[in-house]
Parts: structure tokens; C-alpha cells; sequence
């Protein structure tokens, strides 16, 4: 009954009650996306490479030699060259080893030189492999294999030319060499998407009249002749291995590492992602220290409300005394009321994410490349539901102990 | 002589933090099953000596007997009780909680008197309700939707429920008019002598007096110090 008495109350000032519900809800649901989209955007960093082994580049920083290799993002400050490319792929522990160039560019995206392999064992997602839905793989040197987000973004078809731009966002085209889409890679969600493939031959035969990095003036070899030419590359960017034993992947981390022709870098994709992590996870901590802020916020505004309705509330609380309702009854009561009105918040923001989820999954995993899982909630947001509600309970009591003083010191004098 | 249910002897009370009104009452009884009209001009202490009446607040010195107990002997939370248990209480105006129900508003006190609550019958709100002329289906409607005359008709119904020994009334017929007024007095003194109470009603309106046992000028029995603020 005294729950009833409670909800009844609620509804009565049902405008300002549903404003402060709304308010705790869209807090509520601001602060669990924040938290879906980071534990999204960390699953969908860490499904970009499945099934790769090492990843191997010229000597930097692992967390460098992650972001440029596989997410496109920043550049290699050296190449590896071929003959230590080729050292490395002839060790007995590689099973598999795909070569990465890069340094070229398709209007806004990134060019990648490689071969055959790199369909074969580039995975993501839980050892998902890439999937050409349109047309085929690299057949033909001038055949480029382009991402669903560069066919989506440029309106390309199978079949249509391309031109690849030397180095990123250039003027200089090898427009005397085009390509042709030759496939085009279904949707991962990760940068394979927004990434236009061609094979290492071909980086180099776009090369051939260039000569530290510009075009050596008036040279312009026919496309038949380079067709004849040893296109064997001179150096690569970077290269995925996969070893045969996983037993012997830091044997062979550390024979790469300490290889003495030229100084390399191997490492760990899941290792460097950690490292990563640490790093963005100032980051990370300042937007959930924004978003607790909020649901704070939230709160107070629900406190400033009871607060406000005290005084238009004195007749009630006088009723409920005079009818035995002893000063600590009315103080549950108003933390009754405030843990109801925390919990038809979280409610509705449970609510509200879910059906903002399911509006933007679409569009965020297009846009983005981020698919963000709807799920069950976890664990963990239950808890931050909890302390939510919690959170309304103790915020009320500050209202509440008015109330109960109020109570007191009223009587039955209350005339209004 | 009957016994008493309420008696009042030497209490002296003055308002935790409101120091200029003081009220002090040298004696005063009411029998049981009587019915006493307490009269008073507004500001003459009728609603402090109703608070002290029914131990909201308690006497600075000297006794208030309710039922036989002195209230100053009991803890805040066993007087609250106490009251819920020997007190029904009827207000000037807006008696109700307007978002309960109408039978939530009368079984309102059985919440924290377990005794009346064994007392009440089932069926106890709804008897009440028709006794006191309110129509058979009021029972579930809105207390904030009813008219004021029915509202303290409701009023009436909770005080009743589970006969409590002391009915206190707080001028319950100042917000009605005067037609009005006669048939819910009517009611009001049908009910309580069913249910064997005795009532106390504060008013300033002394034309009331004529149903009541007894007529008592509050400036007879208690007086009021003010200081200027």
C-alpha cells in the first residue's frame, strides 16, 4: 500500500516527475553507450587482426608499427628490404608470410601493395577471411582489389579505371599506368574496407621512370615493356607471419629483433593492442569521468525537484502524521519515491539505448567501421544501474532529513 | 463520573524555535463518549492544543492523558502509534492524499495501528462510506476528484474506521456551506455515537454548539502568551 501511496504521488505531479525520469534516462543511456561504443570500438580494434602471429616492420615502436600496417593509420618511418624480407620468410618456423606496401593513395584512401597471401590468411573477427563478392582477385598486374567502403564512397564497379596518386594526398599521379577494379572486397568493419589492393608488382611497375620519389623527367616506359620487366620488389613496408608452432613465435620474435642486416622490429598484434590500450585509456577514463558527471548531474536535478515540492507537500506530510505515520515514514517515503523515480529512469535509459542501438548499428558500423554488439546487458552495467538507483537513494535523503525535520516541527499547523 | 478519555493538567507548551507563542492549560477533560465544541478565535492556540492532544508535540511541563496514558511517558515512535491506535483525526480542509484512492485514504491509519486494523472489518470502508451518504462505487475513485463536501464526508469515514476511543476535529465544517454543514454534522454525530467515541471540535462557529454535550470557550481553559517578534 505504502508503494502504491508512493507511485500515486509520482504520478499526481506526473510533468515535473517525468521530466526528472527523462533526465536520469538519457544520463543513464549517454553513460552506457559511452561504455558500449569504447567496449565496442576495443572489440572491433581487436577483431581487425585474427590468425596473424607477428607483424614485422623497420625498428620503431610496436604500438607505431600496429597502427600503420594494419589500421592505415600514421606512416613507416624505414622500409624492410627485400633480401631481409626474404631471410625471414625462409626461416623453418614461418608458415605463411604476407608482404604489406605502402605509401600510395586512391583519392582519400590508402593503397596497399601485396600479394595472393594476404586473402589467404589476413582474418578478422574470430578468423573470418576476406570475401570477394564482386569480381575476382588480382589476376592481371593493373587489377585492383578495392574495399566495400571505397566502392560505397566512389561509386565504383567492377571494371571501372582507377588511378593511383604517389604518396598520400599528392597532386602526382601514375596516370600512365591505370588500374582496373577487380573485385571488390564484401564489408569487415575493418580497414581492409577503405583500403584500395594491388599486387607488389604492380607498386613497382607504377615506379619504374621514378626515382627517389619523384619522376625522372621525360621517362615514360610503355605499359608493354614494363609487362616484360623483373618486377621483384626492392624493398616492403611491413609483412604479417604466421608461424607453424605458436610455440616458436618468440624465438623467432627474438631472431628478428636481433637480426643483424638491417634493424627490425617484431611484435605481438595482441601485445602492441595492449599497449595501445594503456595508451588510450586516459582517454577513456575522461570521457566515463564525463558521462558519471552527467548521470551526477542528473541526480542533483532530481534532489533540486524534491526539494522544490517540500513546501507544497508540507499538507501531505502533515496528513500522514496526523494519521500515525511516524517522521522516519516520511523519510522512506521520499527515498522511496526517489529510488522509484532512479529506477524508471534506468529503466528508460536501458530502453532508450537499446532502441538507440538497434537505429545506429547500421550507420555507426558503415560510417565508422565500429560494430557495436546489442547484447544482453553485462554484468557491469547492471551494477551501474544498481548504483544508480542507489545513488537517487542517497541523494534523497538530503531532501528527506528536511522533510522529516519539517515534519516535526509542523505539527498539524500546516494551513495552506 | 465516567472516565476520562483525554485530561490535561497544568501542561505548559511553548514551540521548539518559535519562542513567542507560549500556551498553557491549567485543566481540561473530556469524558468518554462525550462530545465537547471547543471554541475559539483563529490564533487562539486551537490547532497547538490539538497537536498536543493527539502527541505530536509534547508538553514542555505537566500532564496530557490519553486514555489513562500520559503521553510524555512514551518514546516519539510509541506515541505516534498511540496515535494512530486511539486517535482519529479530521482536518479543517484537504483531509485526502488527492492521488490515493478513496479506500486507500480510509485505510490510511490501519497502517500503523494494528489494533484498529483487527478491529476494521473488510468490508468497514465501504459500510462507512454508505452510512455517511457517499455513493457505493466512491470507494475506488480519486480522493482529488470528489467534492469538498464529500472529500470530508471521507474524512469522517477514516476517522471512524476501527473505532478509535478519540475522535479530534479540526473545524471539518468550515469549507462546507450552511445546508451542507447541518446534514454532515448529522453524520458525523450518528457515527461516533455508533461506534462509542468521544469527540473533540475545535470552531469558531458557535452555532454548532447546540448537538454537543458540552460548549467550552478555549479562553476558559487555556491561555495564550504572545510575545511581540
Amino acid at each position: 500500500m505504502i508503494l502504491r501511496l508512493a507511485f500515486g504521488s509520482l504520478m499526481a505531479r506526473a510533468l515535473t516527475v517525468s521530466m526528472t525520469v527523462l533526465a536520469i534516462a538519457l544520463s543513464v543511456a549517454l553513460f552506457l553507450g559511452v561504455e558500449k561504443v569504447r567496449t565496442g570500438a576495443k572489440a572491433s580494434f581487436a577483431d581487425t587482426i585474427s590468425g596473424t602471429d607477428l607483424i614485422v616492420g623497420a625498428r620503431s615502436g610496436s604500438v607505431q608499427l600496429l597502427l600503420y600496417s594494419v589500421f592505415r593509420i600514421g606512416n613507416a618511418t624505414n622500409n624492410v628490404s627485400w633480401e631481409s624480407y626474404r631471410d625471414i620468410a625462409d626461416r623453418p618456423e614461418v608458415d605463411w608470410i604476407v608482404p604489406i606496401s605502402l605509401g600510395d593513395s586512391h583519392r582519400q584512401f590508402r593503397v596497399m601493395g601485396t600479394t595472393q597471401a594476404f586473402f589467404e590468411h589476413y582474418k578478422y573477427r574470430g578468423g573470418r577471411s576476406l570475401e570477394i563478392g564482386d569480381g575476382h582477385g588480382l589476376d592481371d598486374l593493373y587489377d585492383a582489389v578495392i574495399g566495400a567502403e571505397v566502392a560505397a564512397t566512389l561509386g565504383y564497379a567492377v571494371g571501372d579505371p582507377i588511378v593511383v596518386s604517389h604518396g598520400l594526398a599528392s597532386f602526382t599521379h601514375h596516370d600512365d599506368q591505370p588500374f582496373r577494379v577487380a573485385g571488390i572486397v564484401d564489408r569487415t568493419g575493418t580497414p581492409v574496407d577503405r583500403t584500395v589492393i594491388v599486387s607488389l608488382e604492380a607498386i613497382e611497375a607504377i615506379h619504374v621512370d621514378w626515382q627517389s620519389g619523384a619522376q625522372i623527367p621525360g621517362q615514360s616506359t610503355p605499359v608493354e615493356q614494363i609487362r616484360q620487366m623483373d618486377l621483384s620488389p626492392s624493398a616492403v613496408t611491413a609483412a604479417l607471419v604466421g608461424v607453424k608452432s605458436r610455440l616458436q613465435i618468440f624465438g623467432l620474435q627474438r631472431w628478428i629483433n636481433t637480426y643483424p642486416e638491417e634493424p627490425l622490429l617484431a611484435v605481438l598484434p595482441g601485445v602492441a593492442l595492449q599497449e595501445l590500450w594503456q595508451i588510450v585509456g586516459v582517454a577513456e577514463t575522461a570521457l566515463i569521468g564525463v558521462s558519471a558527471m552527467v548521470v551526477v548531474t542528473a541526480l542533483l536535478g532530481m534532489m533540486a525537484m524534491i526539494f522544490s515540492s517540500l513546501n507544497e507537500r508540507r499538507r501531505e506530510m502533515a496528513i500522514w502524521r496526523a494519521m500515525g505515520a511516524r517522521p522516519a515514514t516520511i523519510l522512506g517515503l521520499l527515498v522511496l519515491e526517489a529510488g522509484l523515480m532512479a529506477a524508471l529512469g534506468a529503466l528508460l535509459g536501458l530502453t532508450l539505448l537499446y532502441t538507440g542501438l538497434a537505429l545506429a548499428q547500421q550507420v555507426v558500423d558503415s560510417a565508422f567501421g565500429l560494430w557495436l554488439p546489442i547484447a544482453r546487458p553485462t554484468g557491469r552495467e547492471l551494477a551501474t544501474l544498481a548504483g544508480v538507483i542507489v545513488a537517487a537513494a542517497l541523494v534523497s535523503l538530503f531532501p528527506a532529513l528536511r522533510a522529516y525535520r519539517l515534519s516535526l516541527s509542523d505539527g498539524m499547523m500546516v494551513r495552506i | 463520573m465516567a472516565d476520562p478519555a483525554l485530561t490535561l493538567q497544568d501542561v505548559r507548551f511553548r514551540w521548539p524555535g518559535r519562542a513567542s507563542f507560549g500556551m498553557s492549560v491549567p485543566e481540561f477533560r473530556l469524558d468518554r463518549g462525550e462530545s465537547v465544541l471547543l471554541l475559539g478565535e483563529s490564533g487562539s492556540g486551537k490547532s497547538t492544543l490539538l497537536s498536543l492532544v493527539c502527541g505530536i508535540v509534547t508538553a514542555d511541563a505537566g500532564r496530557v492523558d490519553l486514555a489513562g496514558t500520559d503521553l510524555a511517558t512514551l518514546r516519539a515512535g510509541a506515541r505516534d502509534r498511540f496515535r494512530a491506535e486511539r486517535v482519529g483525526v479530521i482536518f479543517q480542509q484537504f483531509n485526502l492524499l488527492p492521488y490515493a484512492s478513496v479506500s486507500d485514504n480510509i485505510l490510511l491509519p490501519l497502517k500503523f495501528a494494528p489494533e484498529r486494523r483487527k478491529r476494521a472489518g473488510p468490508d468497514d470502508a465501504a459500510r462507512l462510506c454508505t452510512a455517511l451518504g457517499l455513493p457505493g462505487d466512491i470507494i475506488q475513485a480519486k480522493a482529488g476528484r470528489l467534492s469538498v463536501g464529500q472529500q470530508q464526508r471521507v474524512a469522517v469515514a477514516r476517522a471512524l474506521i476501527g473505532q478509535p476511543p478519540l475522535i479530534v476535529a479540526d473545524e471539518p465544517t468550515s469549507a462546507l456551506d450552511a445546508a451542507t454543514q447541518d446534514a454532515f454534522l448529522g453524520l458525523l454525530f450518528d457515527q461516533i455515537a455508533a461506534a462509542g467515541s468521544s469527540l473533540l471540535m475545535v470552531s469558531h462557529d458557535e452555532r454548532l454548539g447546540a448537538r454537543f454535550d458540552r460548549v467550552v470557550h478555549l479562553a476558559d481553559i487555556a491561555s495564550v502568551e504572545r510575545q511581540a517578534a
